[in-house]
């Protein structure tokens, strides 16, 4: 188990170096003009433009360009310093500010899918073909069929402005009640998705051949169904999550625009749409560390899941 | 470079048309008791810098225009009066002094003197400071030895200190409407707190700005959450109704309008598109329409043989039905333009292009036949700024009125298009956006069409025209020089190097707990004017 761990860190390294160095070298080849991407359309001054230039390298263009670049930014990585954004402010003040709202929302989401997602999951694939059953297949298939862009704001109008049951936006520190509405709505994709997954894995599992034994053997129904069916019913589930808990934290560009949250999805965009690379680079950076570490986690709890799974 | 370009434009959202229906709220707001001591929540976007030589974006300047009072501000008519200033005068449009009110402090009890100007503007100038606005001081004397990466002053010379309260500008070459510039951003003062060393800005300066204007900072800047302010008691100038205001920072205009419409904010400076139509409805009288500076043009390369010819340009005008596509396109939240200067400034006048901006298909073709017009146009815009609509609707019309082949061709951004423009790679006609820096016809005309022009990319070059200019920049008075740049504009009707469309508007609403909301041809809401209700 520990060797096990000690050879996924080490994989971690070279998995993190290898995406920041395709990440940057995206950036750097899709880079068009950011410092006329920064001022939108307004006319850049020579002066402004000089100066710019300067504090960014940006006149260190090509192959050696850009390799004089990668490492001038891991130099400065190494050192715990993400450098500026193309706006002037420290890329790690911006990630201290965006990152807590973003988990915060990243894990209400996570506990919507679970609580309702896995419950009604398993609920509809122990009855299955019963009316439940059913119901929630049309529900999942509705709700993936509404695209967030489009979910969003019918949440926040009806239920923020229309209903006033929530507040229709969140604001840059939230509290709890104020999330919960971008939660719920975030979370609801997962949910789908969750929810889907849990049913036919409960339902296979139903049929095999040790829930048959413990059947036979007389246990009682809600024994089977929680230790024998659910814990491995679990394994795809689980996978499926840790990814998503990648996902919910970069995917969640569009709520966290709609519920006005500035948080981490909210200034890649940003990034991306000012041609603003150390921003990108730098958030994109702390993201594949989350999902190297979730995948990580995910894969430890494989054994707890399933004891038939060992780690050389 | 001297105009800022419409970035409020491009800054339209791109998608999330939603059908949602009206549900009427209603709402008589204005009536109710004035709270002097409350505050106000205001929409901004998070501002680029809040430093006043380089802000040129209106997040930035409004939160500025909370902390800092102006030389002169505009009146009704759009012409200066002043503020901070006691008087300022010239008698040949070229040496200007500049004297200060008595009284004004620092948000920190620093006294404001004739210095806190001039270490402000030299700042400001001095290229390697890096600043936005750095351009607005080119026509003050001394201006070019700041330039370069080793410039060879630090200050300008154009810049002298009479006493404490007075200074004289010396500029290059007489200008008429330097009084007018005043009233810009870039012009405010510093203290000496701000400087750590001469002509060094203090670090994180603008997390906590100190200015002497109606409110102070509380508290620091809250980048992409909010910036506040309260009102500053010392302030010796006009006072503001209410105890502090809030500008809240959205990354989305619709967040915003979600929040007017239920009381969680006071102003949304720019309805969103999308919720335009709804708008009067949602908000009732709380909804409102107030000029704007901006115009929306179609601009021609002239230096391309097809369109050489007047006679194409105007046909191409004439064939453009732009009350049709003001309506139902942008349902009315812009006027159609048939001038090349915005009704907001002082010496417009109206239809000044004359025949070609009536809609007849008819002539139209006859004209376009007759000069040789091409047989295919391409009408070039950037993609991310919500234009395609009416492109593809202008697009349909010159088709239909005209018999050609249209098509739009959408660039990825804005740059983009320049870029190629600048290399006079063919693009065809392309839409072009202007906002005024400050009220002046001037503003509208020299950058734009003259020989030389900063923002000129249509190759457009009268001798005629550039000589009105310069008459007009040396006249005696405001009134002689509107006569010049009348003159000018005439000129510009007979050539059409571009083709005006639309006026801008602002289009904004304000929530049930605020009353005498206004907004300035700058898109900002006027701070001195706002009152909060119980």
């Amino acid at each position: 188990m520990f060797r096990f761990i000690l050879r996924r860190l080490l994989q971690m390294v070279l998995a993190f170096f290898g995406t920041t160095l395709i990440v940057y070298a995206l950036m750097f080849a899709g880079q068009g003009d950011p410092i006329q991407a920064l001022a939108g359309e307004r006319p850049v001054t020579a002066a402004q433009r000089a100066y710019l230039t300067e504090k960014y390298h940006l006149d260190a263009t090509g192959v050696g360009g850009f390799f004089y670049r990668y490492f001038d930014y891991l130099r400065n990585l190494l050192q715990g310093d993400l450098g500026q954004s193309l706006t002037g402010r420290q890329i790690g003040d911006i990630l201290a500010a965006a990152w807590p709202v973003t988990v915060q929302l990243a894990l209400i989401a996570m506990a919507v899918t679970i609580l309702f997602g896995v419950t009604a999951g398993v609920l509809a694939g122990i009855r299955r073909a019963s009316i439940f059953d059913n119901s929630t297949l049309v529900l999942t298939l509705l709700v993936l069929g509404i695209p967030t862009i489009v979910l969003a704001p019918l949440a926040q109008y009806f239920l923020g402005v229309k209903w006033q049951l929530f507040p229709p936006t969140a604001g840059a520190e939230p509290d709890l009640y104020a999330l919960l509405l971008p939660g719920i709505v975030l979370g609801s994709l997962s949910l789908a998705t969750a929810l889907r997954l849990t049913r036919t894995s409960v339902a296979e599992n139903l049929r095999a051949d040790y829930v048959r034994t413990a059947r036979s053997k007389g246990l009682v129904k809600r024994r089977i169904i929680s230790v024998h069916v659910l814990r491995n019913s679990l394994i795809p589930v689980v996978t499926f999550l840790g990814v998503e808990l990648g996902n919910l934290m970069s995917g969640a560009i569009i709520t966290e625009g709609v519920f006005n949250i500035p948080g981490v999805g909210f200034n890649l965009f940003r990034g991306i749409r000012t041609e603003d690379g150390p921003l990108v680079v730098g958030i994109v950076s702390v993201l594949v560390v989350v999902y190297l570490v979730s995948n990580l986690v995910v894969d430890v709890l494989y054994a707890v899941l399933d004891p038939r799974i060992r780690y050389e | 470079m001297r105009v800022r370009r419409l970035a409020a434009w491009t800054a339209l959202p791109l998608a999330v048309t939603l059908g949602l229906v009206a549900c009427g709220s209603g709402g008589d707001g204005g009536s109710g008791q004035s709270d002097p001591n409350a505050a106000v929540r205001i929409e901004i976007a998070e501002p680029q810098h809040l430093v006043p030589t380089n802000t040129n974006e209106t997040s930035g300047s409004q939160v500025l225009s909370a902390l800092f009072s102006p030389l002169v501000d505009y009146d009704e008519a759009n012409k200066p009066h002043e503020v901070a200033a006691q008087s300022v005068t010239s008698s040949d449009n070229k040496v200007w002094t500049i004297k200060l009110k008595d009284g004004y402090t620092f948000h920190n009890g620093e006294k404001v003197t004739a210095d806190s100007y001039l270490d402000a503007w030299n700042y400001g100038a001095y290229a390697p400071n890096g600043q936005n606005s750095s351009y607005f001081f080119e026509k003050i004397a001394g201006y070019e030895n700041l330039q370069g990466e080793k410039p060879k002053a630090k200050t300008l010379t154009g810049l002298k200190k009479v006493d404490d309260l007075t200074f004289t500008v010396t500029l290059t070459e007489p200008y008429s409407e330097f009084k007018t510039m005043l009233g810009y951003t870039a012009f405010y003062p510093l203290p000496k707190a701000a400087f750590s060393a001469p002509g060094v800005l203090v670090d994180g300066y603008e997390q906590a700005p100190i200015g002497q204007g109606p409110f102070k900072m509380k508290g620091t800047w809250q980048h992409d959450a909010k910036v506040e302010v309260t009102r500053y008691d010392a302030f010796p100038g006009e006072k503001p109704k209410v105890g502090g205001v809030e500008f809240r920072i959205y990354q989305q205009p619709t967040a915003a309008y979600a929040d007017v419409l239920s009381d969680n904010l006071d102003v949304i400076k720019t309805i969103p598109t999308e919720n335009l139509s709804t708008a009067a409805t949602d908000l009732g009288d709380r909804f409102q329409q107030s000029p704007a500076s901006s115009l929306q043009v179609l601009a021609i390369p002239t230096f391309q043989k097809e369109f050489a010819k007047p006679e194409v340009r105007k046909a191409i005008s004439m064939a453009i039905d732009r009350d049709e596509i003001t309506k139902s396109i942008f349902k009315d939240s812009q006027q159609p333009a048939r001038s090349f200067v915005s009704p907001v400034v002082a010496g417009y006048r109206e239809n000044t292009i004359g025949a070609a901006g009536e809609f007849d298909p008819a002539k139209a073709r006859a004209m376009y036949e007759a000069a040789g017009g091409p047989k295919k146009i391409e009408l070039s815009y950037n993609g991310d700024g919500g234009h395609k609509d009416w492109v593809d609707a202008t697009c349909n019309q010159l088709k239909a009125n005209l018999g050609v082949e249209c098509v739009g061709t959408a660039e990825p951004k804005f740059a983009d298009l320049l870029t190629k423009v600048k290399q006079k790679q063919s693009v065809g006609l392309f839409r072009m956006g202007w906002v005024m820096d400050y009220p002046s016809m001037e503003n509208y005309l020299g950058p734009l069409y003259s020989t030389n022009g900063s923002s000129n990319y249509y190759g457009y070059s009268n001798p005629q025209f550039d000589k009105l200019l310069a008459e007009g920049a040396k006249a005696p008075n405001e009134d002689e020089a509107i006569k010049k740049y009348q003159a000018a504009e005439d000129l510009l009707a007979e050539d059409m190097p571009v083709i005006p469309l639309r006026f801008g508007q602002n289009n904004f609403g304000h929530s049930t707990k605020v009353k005498n909301v206004e907004m300035d041809l700058f898109d900002r809401v006027n701070l001195l004017k706002i009152e909060a209700v119980r």
